[in-house]
């Protein structure tokens, strides 16, 4: 059964993508070309997706465990530091380079493309660099 | 512009694959996190199984839905390694990325994603003004 659910959740994930105009890199960089020719439609992507788990998270949250799981595996992080805002702003950077966030870039795989699998090569080694670089300061 | 009726659907779409996931694993539906962990583990298990659901379920809204392939980003290999890198990195630096922040953190109300979220946002535009419009990285 969580198996099932995990393969559901994916499945639903990646359709939405796909559906919302998200693994279309021309319209990704249209949305971010504010100072040019804007394109505000992946907005609503994020208005959809909001209207749903804006509601649904905070009732959720309330139980006393998931039904298939023994607890809710939340971040418990709470602090605004320069790890958090220099990531998101080198993931900025990269994401209006090419146009694929972590999502998309994964769906987009299956469309063949040999830039796609090197792009999500790349993706995969700057996370493992993350990693490499917090167990160096870690000793 | 026409009615955004795709985004807002495919957006739906992201947000109850998020909220069954939270619901039934007590999960982040976050991608950054996700693809990493069924890397590096632990608990390889539900997410290698949630990412096949995120290609399957994308291929399959291509088919049924006759959703048109969105044109591959042309420019060349090098930035598609320089992006790929930086969204990796970026992403695993700050947390999480368009999904685990942007539509998972602020359902949640997290400060550290709405934050995260205006940040990667903001740096996107910058990204395209930057290497779109001033140096034309893609052409």
């Amino acid at each position: 059964m969580k198996s099932l659910i995990a393969v559901l959740t994916g499945a639903l994930f990646g359709a939405g993508l796909v559906i919302s105009g998200m693994t279309d890199t021309a319209k990704v960089i249209g949305f971010l070309d504010v100072t040019g020719a804007w394109d505000p439609t992946l907005m609503f992507v994020m208005m959809g997706a909001l209207a749903i788990t804006a509601i649904c998270t905070p009732w959720i949250i309330k139980w006393q465990r998931p039904l298939l799981a023994e607890v809710f595996s939340l971040p418990l992080r709470t602090e605004i530091d320069a790890r958090l805002v220099g990531g998101s702003a080198l993931f900025g950077l990269g994401w209006g380079l090419w146009g694929y966030c972590p999502g998309p870039a994964l769906t987009a795989l299956t469309y063949g493309a040999t830039s796609t699998v090197v792009f999500c090569v790349a993706m995969l080694a700057g996370m493992g660099l993350s990693d490499l670089l917090d167990r160096r300061r870690d000793g | 512009m026409e009615f955004p009726t795709l985004p807002l659907i495919g957006g739906a779409l992201i947000g109850t694959s998020a909220m069954l996931l939270l619901a039934g694993l007590g999960r982040v539906a976050g991608i950054t996190g996700i693809c990493w962990a069924a890397v590096s583990g632990p608990d390889r298990g539900w997410r290698f199984l949630f990412l096949a659901g995120l290609l399957a379920g994308g291929v399959v809204a291509t088919e049924l839905l006759s959703v048109p392939v969105p044109q591959i980003p042309e420019g060349p290999l090098p930035v598609a390694v320089i992006a790929g890198l930086l969204v990796g990195f970026g992403t695993r630096r700050g947390g999480g990325c368009t999904s685990g922040h942007g539509v998972c953190g602020i359902g949640r109300q997290s400060r550290r994603s709405i934050v995260a979220t205006g940040v990667f946002m903001a740096f996107g535009v910058i990204s395209v003004f930057v290497f779109h419009q001033v140096l034309g990285v893609m052409s």
